[in-house]
């Protein structure tokens, strides 16, 4: 049995008056691809601010290999190799490609991820490194994030709708890029609002529905009419 | 030639003003933070290294060994303690945080050093010149527009080409993103603090050797930094210093017409900049 | 059984009745009250005007400023100049102070609303500085050491000294009423409401079609046309001006910033309370000297760090009050009553 790498229990998260999660219960195990999907507002991206420390969580209720994380700020969350691909890629504009993934790498850690390692995997921005990084296209901008995100060698990565935004064929060729970027041992989240997608490249899956958990199951194993039962909140 | 020799004092003045206006225009553009005591710690600056001189017995240049130091681990402090607290959407809080800071700034000046103009000792470097065609030049402005050049240089130089000034731009840009690399915005906001405090310590050791001073003059200098950040356009280090040149000469030939005019050259000229170009000289981001 | 809409509340009918008692006492306040006692009610009297004026910039319109001294001053300066050389009684000159000061403000305006925020705020010390600078210029106004108001000026206000003290005194009642009421009318009505907006949320207000630009102008202009109004009374009382007395940074902006600070920014009830507190430190502290003004710098900064809405701020908090009603409120049926 494959060890539990992060498990979440009960959490709630709030933006001042409005609850966007109420109690959510969640686990991942290492080396495994999660599947999280549900409609717009549901709180998916909620959820992976509250994991990745953007947000206040209540004590206790998320835990990274046994430790709670719940009470530490982004900044120290991400020194416990947990990393977070943003939505909307959120690239840095004062800084180039090349400078955008080097600050990826800021945090240390140790693993095979670097600036030639991510020009391996995108050899498109390496035609590009010197270039403010926000004049890229879509696609290439999110490649440039994802890259940042894999230089801080995360042992959890998380993906906050990559596919929003971009034409059909780029989601194709990300998509089919992720297997071999997420690779042994890393476990991933992938937060998508394109269910195809999120459904080919992950193990298991949550759905979420107004900010609660509405269906888990395994990704090969759930019906379309189960999906959309829980997506859609219908009973 | 009296007023090519006003041209060329008044650029080498604009050297100092744009050492003055080089922490403001750093602290704005990492944190977009606009210190309005800012003058009054470029008149601490001189007060300490006056201070240091008396005290210790250096060579005011030596006393800035002391004073950066000093002023740049306060400038730390000060961030992390109080301004960190202040920032946020709402313009109002670092406004008046930064307002009352310069009220208490100026008056326990007073307390300590009472009313009594001031100036620091440096000898023979105060009045030698040197002949550079045909004109002559103090060695002190030019000395003053010198490390001008050198320190923004420097702050380029660290903003480009080190991790540090890639933390700098990156905390600027999106603070929540730039957390996720590991990057403890307190922390660099508070060492961004701490090298603009210690630019303004060079500041103020160069301005107490060439002027007298007293603890009223912080809001004035505060305005000539100011003024030179405006006319230069923000977010360009080197637009500053053309700012403080242009500012620099239009006082000094204000002053050639008649002395009492010296400030009210320098503000006209900057409000005509103003008018017809809001946005400034060589704008990098806008007002 | 339907809810209904009022816009006061009981807090704020008994607050008004109150109000109303209080004014009427000061009004009588020369038959009452000696000199020196007179002249400090005038003196809070001012202040809060000038307070008043100054939050309704800042908190409402957003334009933090540190240079509405140049209008207190500019408004000293139209009075001695029209009384001097217009033979403008005083009080006609103060008017026309008020009417000049709106006239240079929409120039001044045009020229540091290219700025915002900070660095707006110290465009407005640049404008002062260059009032300062310039009357400093006109010698028929005393240049740098400035002049005294000529006996015919002040005694045309009233033949003996205490008519001149009452008269002196009930102009200062007036101008602190009037301007909270101008500030309290212009809030409640569709103006004010528009300017709420933006101080709330600039982008709501303009999707709303609300034109940001002219509201923060109007304000401006009208602020700037009251401060010096307040500023040729405020002069009129002192007999002398000088630049540095008259666009004295301390005196006309640092003072009203904590009394609206301490009192609570973004209200009507918060400069009035500032004011009191004010002075109550004032008259135990100032013997400090500069400690006092330390302090004074002190309270700003934890009020802004800890209690950012003010001592209003904390009292509306905690008890839900408003005694100037600027909001709508909604009523619910009572159960008890039927239908």
């Amino acid at each position: 049995m494959p060890e539990t790498i992060l498990e979440i229990k009960g959490l709630n998260a709030h933006y001042r008056d409005f609850q966007a999660l109420y109690g959510v219960d969640m686990t991942v195990a290492a080396g495994e691809v999660l599947a999280i999907i549900g409609a717009n507002g549901a709180g998916k991206t909620t959820l992976m601010r509250s994991i990745s420390g953007l947000m206040a969580n209540g004590a206790g209720q998320i835990r990274y290999r046994g430790n709670d994380i719940s009470g530490l700020r982004a900044d120290q969350v991400a020194a416990t190799g947990i990393a977070l691909v943003p939505e909307g890629r959120q690239l840095f504009r004062s800084l180039s490609v090349e400078e955008n993934l080097i600050i990826g790498g800021q945090i240390g850690r140790k693993g095979p991820w670097n600036v030639q390692a991510v020009f391996k995997l995108f050899p498109i921005l390496a035609e590009r490194r010197a270039v403010p990084a926000t004049s890229l296209s879509g696609g290439q901008q999110q490649m440039v994030a994802i890259g940042r995100a894999l230089m801080a060698n995360p042992d959890l990565i998380l993906f906050d709708e990559i596919s929003l935004g971009l034409a059909p064929i780029i989601i194709k060729d990300i998509y089919a890029a992720l297997p071999g970027i997420i690779g042994e041992g890393m476990s991933a989240l992938i937060v998508e609002q394109d269910i195809t997608k999120a459904l080919s490249v992950s193990n298991r899956l949550y759905c979420l529905q107004e900010g609660r958990v509405s269906l888990e199951g395994v990704s090969g194993a759930v019906s379309r009419a189960e999906i959309s039962r829980a997506y859609f909140g219908m009973e | 030639m009296e007023w090519a020799n006003a041209v060329v004092q008044g650029t080498l003045l604009g050297g100092l003003y744009a050492l003055f206006a080089a922490g403001l225009s750093l602290i704005f553009g990492v944190m977009r933070l606009v210190n309005i005591a800012h003058g009054d710690l470029i008149v601490l600056a001189a007060y300490l290294g006056l201070t240091v001189v008396s005290v210790l017995g250096l060579h005011p240049l030596l006393a800035l060994l002391v004073v950066v130091p000093v002023m740049a681990l306060f400038g730390y402090v000060l961030q992390r303690v109080v301004l960190n607290r202040t920032l946020g959407d709402d313009l109002l809080p670092p406004l008046l945080v930064t307002f009352g800071l310069s009220v208490i700034l100026q008056n326990g000046l007073l307390a300590i050093y009472t009313a009594d103009p001031q100036k620091i000792n440096a000898g023979p470097l105060e009045t030698a010149s040197v002949s550079v065609a045909g004109l002559s030049l103090g060695v002190l402005p030019l000395l003053t527009f010198c490390v001008a050049i050198a320190v923004i240089w420097g702050l380029q130089w660290v903003f480009y080409h080190t991790a540090l000034g890639r933390a700098f731009r990156a905390v600027s840009d999106n603070q929540d993103i730039a957390q996720l690399m590991g990057l403890n915005r307190r922390h660099i906001f508070g060492l961004a603090m701490a090298l603009a405090l210690a630019v303004t310590a060079l500041a103020g050791i160069l301005l107490g050797i060439r002027t007298s001073f007293d603890p009223s003059i912080g809001g004035g200098r505060l305005i000539f930094g100011f003024e030179a950040v405006i006319i230069g356009g923000l977010g360009n280090l080197w637009g500053t210093l053309a700012g403080g040149v242009i500012l620099g000469v239009a006082q000094t030939l204000g002053a050639k017409v008649d002395p009492g005019w010296q400030l009210l050259a320098g503000h006209i000229t900057f409000l005509i900049i103003l008018a017809l170009r809001p946005n400034g000289l060589f704008p990098r981001i806008s007002a | 059984m339907t809810h209904t809409v009022t816009r006061s509340s009981n807090a704020a009918r008994i607050a008004g009745g109150g109000a109303a008692a209080i004014v009427l006492t000061l009004i009588a306040a020369p038959w009452w009250a000696g000199s020196a006692d007179l002249r400090l009610i005038g003196e809070i009297c001012l202040y809060l005007a000038l307070a008043s004026l100054w939050n309704l910039m800042a908190g409402y319109a957003g334009l933090v400023s540190v240079g509405q001294q140049a209008y207190v001053g500019f408004g000293g300066y139209m009075l001695f100049a029209l009384t001097i050389s217009a033979g403008l009684s005083p009080l006609a000159a103060i008017g026309a102070a008020g009417v000049l000061g709106a006239l240079i403000a929409v120039p001044t305006a045009l020229l540091i609303f290219r700025l915002r925020g900070a660095y707006f705020a110290i465009g407005t010390w640049v404008i002062a500085e260059v009032f300062r600078l310039s009357f400093a210029q006109i010698s028929s106004l005393g240049g740098g050491s400035g002049s005294s108001l000529p006996v015919s000026v002040v005694k045309s206000l009233a033949a003996n000294k205490d008519g001149r003290e009452a008269i002196s005194y009930w102009l200062a009642l007036g101008a602190a009423v009037l301007v909270v009421a101008a500030v309290y009318l212009f809030l409640r009505s569709r103006k004010g409401l528009a300017l709420t907006a933006i101080r709330d949320n600039e982008l709501a207000a303009r999707s709303l079609g609300i034109d940001i630009w002219r509201a923060k102008f109007v304000v401006y202009v009208v602020t700037a046309a009251l401060t010096s109004a307040v500023g040729a009374l405020i002069f009129l009382q002192k007999l002398r001006i000088s630049p540095d007395a008259a666009f004295s940074v301390n005196d006309w902006t640092a003072f009203m910033i904590f009394i609206v600070v301490i009192g609570g920014i973004g209200t009507i009830e918060g400069p009035i309370i500032g004011t009191l507190v004010f002075f109550a430190l004032r008259e135990t502290l100032a013997d400090l000297g500069t400690a006092y003004l330390i302090i004074l710098g002190f309270v700003a900064i934890v009020i802004m760090l800890k209690a950012p809405k003010g001592i209003w701020g904390l009292i509306r908090a905690r008890f839900d009050l408003q005694l100037f009603p600027l909001g709508y409120r909604v009523v619910a049926p009572d159960p008890k009553k039927g239908v």
